[in-house]
């Protein structure tokens, strides 16, 4: 793609801190050169995944550590748009997540959901003693 | 009438928002209608408070209609099948002379 972008932030495990980062990966997603689908939707879409994979991370993965940091990079890999959201938790299990019953709606649930959907790919390790990561791919072509 | 002025409905103010509906409902207001004219961004949380408003309307025998959603907000409501949930009207007009 010609397009050498990548960003690093690190920001506080706090909640007002949710719209900052949907917003700069909203800002990237429309920045992306050659993506001829509907960069809208793709913008809208990428800052739904990040707010709410940080919000997992806030509140899953660093839930007993509220002076904790949140990380994420996002970077443009060939035609992939590559965001990773490191956390300093636990963990959870990504695979036992359930996959949300939209006939049978209820308030919670929904934000893994929304990953997948919007998402190509989506992984979650967790590392010994370190920075357990969420990581989430889009292909742009 | 309640007009949402944010332009992000996010886990940081839906808490909020839920208790703001909570209070319009103990207050005797059950037939409510929900501008989001305003909101460009809403993540599960947002989605979340909204469905809580409209359960709670609901065991009072009451009403929650939207109004004026934004495409891709539109676009989220339909993807989570939450359109066939709630009624909701192209603009605040429209729902207001529906009921």
């Amino acid at each position: 793609m010609g397009q050498d972008i990548q960003v690093n932030i690190i920001v506080p495990n706090q909640t007002q801190y949710l719209s900052l980062i949907g917003g700069i990966g909203e800002k990237i997603a429309k920045e992306i050169n050659e993506y001829e689908g509907d960069r809208d939707a793709l913008a809208f879409n990428i800052n739904l995944a990040l707010t709410e994979a940080m919000m997992n991370a806030i509140k899953h993965a660093n839930s007993d550590g509220p002076d904790e940091t949140v990380e994420v990079r996002i970077h443009i890999e060939e035609d992939e748009l590559c965001i990773r959201v490191y956390d300093q938790g636990q963990g959870f299990d990504l695979d036992a997540v359930p996959v949300p019953d939209l006939n049978h709606p209820t308030e919670g649930g929904l934000g893994i959901f929304f990953i997948r959907s919007f998402m190509d790919v989506v992984r979650y390790e967790i590392i010994e003693g370190g920075n357990n990561v969420l990581e989430m791919r889009k292909r742009l072509v | 009438m309640l007009h949402v002025k944010e332009k992000r409905l996010d886990a940081h103010n839906s808490g909020e928002f839920k208790n703001r509906i909570t209070r319009l409902i103990e207050e005797g207001n059950i037939n409510l209608i929900i501008d989001l004219g305003d909101v460009s961004f809403i993540d599960s949380s947002g989605l979340g408070a909204l469905l809580s408003g409209y359960k709670n309307v609901n065991s009072h025998q009451g009403s929650l209609i939207l109004s004026s959603l934004q495409s891709q907000v539109q676009s989220l409501f339909e993807l989570t099948r939450l359109h066939r949930v709630f009624t909701i009207y192209p603009s605040l007009e429209e729902a207001m002379s529906n009921t």
